[in-house]
């Protein structure tokens, strides 16, 4: 119960003017089709950068937290799901929205991601400091498997494709090794003058994540976006309530296969939605009424994706691997101000790290309270023009990426890599894995370096790197998820080939 | 080979040709020492290449549908702008007159609303102005970021 002693700094006047802003904000941007939370996190980061480290994370906590069930705003309204967390909840949200029952819609989604991320967080608070004290017995073999396992497990499981996952995160790994090398004081990779302090975590997330969908956006060209909201009217908040708990069923199975995905690294909330709202299907005897504006699927997507956000920082606290693409741009926040995660996080930063939780904590309370009270205003920014947002961003990624060196530098490597990515996405790639990699990648190499010096001088890199229970389960847990990821790749074209073989057949039955 | 084939080809080969050049520089350049991870990578990231590779030229690679000449026709504008706005006007000319003009370059080119109108203009106008008056107060005043100023500003 060590938590419950940080409390009152979250209660601090400029700790609680940044949860408020971060919740408030994060609704908008969440309910901003275009602007994913993972972006809307990166481009927050260069604010903080100027923050005490604690009001720092609470800011990207809370718009983490926000900007998730933020996305539920424009599902419903708008049939957009401001995230791709949200995909789930626009199936049955726009139908309720459509027969007039908008805001009921809109209060339950809001009252479920406030269970589901209570109890998400609380997980949180329970398992983070117990994985913490296990992965004190963690060496330099062990913390490179994990970081290798970190960028394996998000390069198999974020992407469509497993080579090409793996090959982003291969990517990420190389980028992060240009630069100085402190340790023998030699240059790498050093093409141009800008690459010669290496990459700087906090402008590449920024590219990776912002220049991107500023591209996207400008894809589009000078189309008109009519997008037509729907009237909605008022509703009994205390009859939402109701329902809300008399759907116990739905809201347990989104919040405990949320809280089950958000631990395992890499799979993210679009999954738990969708995995949530599927099984909350099954297990109704009302099935053929999902689909149809059933509130149920509403509950079950939407208990889901936030209950997935607590628990998916267990690992980024606990061994550095995040547990989704916004918790990998946190740990980008967490290193900005010296804070390396890990086993002694508790120990070395336990004001920053307690206080951090219980803030995600309150800021779940002012999610729903904020969330239902802004929702129809935040469905009318959601409809701010394409051009506005693409060339905000923009400016925003020039602003945001240059104040964190100053240097111009920094700003020619966001672009360069933004555009590399926006190219690479189009051919299936993905930024995560990328991401992971370069985040992880010093913590990789800087551990497999000092375990190769040890091994040396006793019984070799092999003993040292591969034997020993630890290691034995790290690289099995490798290998695992890299072959799970071959394994369901090969079923998915195998699946995908015989579709179309029968489809291209048809004609001539 | 059919567009999507050839689509998937070109990246496919440049990432193989990135890969040998991390590989040769991994393995020749010293000290050795220093390349002794980026060595390990390179190796992997070799064989991952290699693999992309088959796969794109045998049609194989699906995921992705690639670029069609209508989306690089209206990415090209926006495009010119981020490039210059970054590798020179940013510089050249001042951080905030450099992004105003860009802002509204970027706006003005992908507002479906018609060129024509001077009541467009106006408001494309004013929303510049007061998204760069927000920028300018959160970064100067508030963050008190020095940026570049440039000829101008």
């Amino acid at each position: 119960m060590e938590f419950l002693s940080y409390f009152g700094g979250v209660f601090e006047p400029v700790a609680l003017a940044l949860l408020f802003g971060g919740t408030i904000g994060g609704l908008i941007l969440g309910a901003t089709p275009g602007l994913s939370p993972t972006m809307a996190v990166a481009l927050l980061i260069p604010f903080t950068f100027h923050l005490a480290p604690t009001q720092g994370l609470i800011l990207l906590g809370a718009a983490y937290t926000s900007t998730v069930a933020g996305g539920a705003v424009s599902a419903i309204l708008l049939k957009i799901p401001g995230a791709p967390a949200n995909i789930a909840t626009a199936l049955d949200g726009n139908e309720m929205a459509k027969r007039g029952e908008g805001a009921r819609a809109l209060q339950l989604s809001f009252l479920a991601s406030g269970v589901g991320g209570l109890i998400g967080v609380m997980l949180l608070i329970f398992l983070t400091p117990v994985l913490a004290q296990w992965a004190l017995q963690f060496g330099f073999p062990h913390l490179f498997w994990i970081a290798i396992l970190g960028v394996t497990v998000i390069g198999s499981l974020d992407s469509k494709s497993f080579v090409k996952g793996l090959l982003s995160g291969c990517i990420g790994l190389w980028l992060s090794t240009i630069g100085y090398d402190d340790i023998q004081g030699a240059e790498r990779f050093v093409f141009f003058d800008a690459l010669s302090g290496g990459i700087t975590i906090i402008p590449a997330l920024i590219g990776l994540f912002a220049i991107p969908q500023v591209i996207e956006m400008f894809a589009k060209g000078r189309r008109e976006s009519k997008v037509e909201s729907l009237e909605v009217p008022k509703y009994s908040f205390m009859d939402s309530v109701r329902e809300l708990f008399s759907s116990i069923r739905a809201l347990s199975i989104g919040t405990v296969v949320g809280s089950v995905i958000g631990l395992i690294p890499g799979v993210g909330g679009q999954i738990a939605g969708l995995v949530a709202y599927d099984q909350a299907r099954n297990f109704s005897p009302l099935k053929d009424k999902f689909g149809t504006g059933h509130s149920e699927g509403v509950i079950a997507a939407e208990s889901a994706n936030n209950a997935m956000v607590g628990p998916s920082l267990v690992p980024l606290l606990t061994l550095s691997i995040p547990g989704s693409p916004t918790a990998a741009v946190l740990l980008g926040g967490l290193l900005i101000h010296g804070i390396f995660p890990g086993s002694d996080i508790f120990t070395n930063h336990p004001e920053v790290v307690w206080t951090f939780i219980n803030s995600m904590l309150i800021g779940q309370i002012l999610m729903v309270i904020f969330g239902i009270y802004t929702a129809a205003w935040a469905a009318r920014i959601a409809k701010a023009p394409v051009p506005i947002m693409a060339s905000g961003v923009l400016v925003l990624a020039l602003f945001g990426s240059y104040s964190v060196g100053q240097s111009m530098g920094d700003v020619q490597i966001m672009l360069i890599l933004g555009v590399g990515m926006y190219i690479l996405e189009k051919f299936g790639f993905s930024a995560a894995p990328l991401v992971l990699g370069l985040i992880l990648g010093p913590i990789a190499a800087d551990n497999f370096i000092t375990g190769s010096r040890i091994a040396d001088a006793q019984d070799g890199p092999w003993v040292y790197f591969f034997t020993g229970p630890l290691n034995i389960v790290l690289v099995t847990m490798v290998v695992a998820s890299i072959g799970y990821s071959f394994w369901t790749n090969m079923l998915r074209s195998t699946f995908a080939d015989k579709s179309q073989k029968s489809a291209g057949e048809a004609p001539a039955e | 080979m059919n567009t999507q084939r050839l689509q998937h080809v070109v990246p496919a080969t440049i990432i193989f040709g990135l890969s040998i050049i991390v590989a040769w520089l991994s393995f020749t350049e010293e000290p050795a020492a220093a390349y002794t991870f980026p060595r390990i990578i390179s190796i992997i990231f070799i064989a991952l290449a290699v693999w992309n590779f088959i796969r794109a030229a045998t049609g194989l690679s699906r995921v992705g549908r690639g670029i069609d000449f209508g989306e690089a026709k209206n990415i090209l504008p926006g495009m010119v702008i981020m490039l210059l706005l970054v590798f020179w006007g940013a510089k050249a000319l001042g951080f905030y007159v450099a992004s105003s003009i860009a802002f509204f370059a970027a706006y003005s080119f992908y507002d479906p609303t018609p060129l024509s109108s001077v009541k467009d203009w106006a408001k494309r106008a004013v929303v510049t102005l007061l998204f760069m008056t927000v920028i300018y107060v959160l970064f100067s005043s508030v963050l008190q970021v020095h940026t570049p100023r440039g000829l101008f500003f």
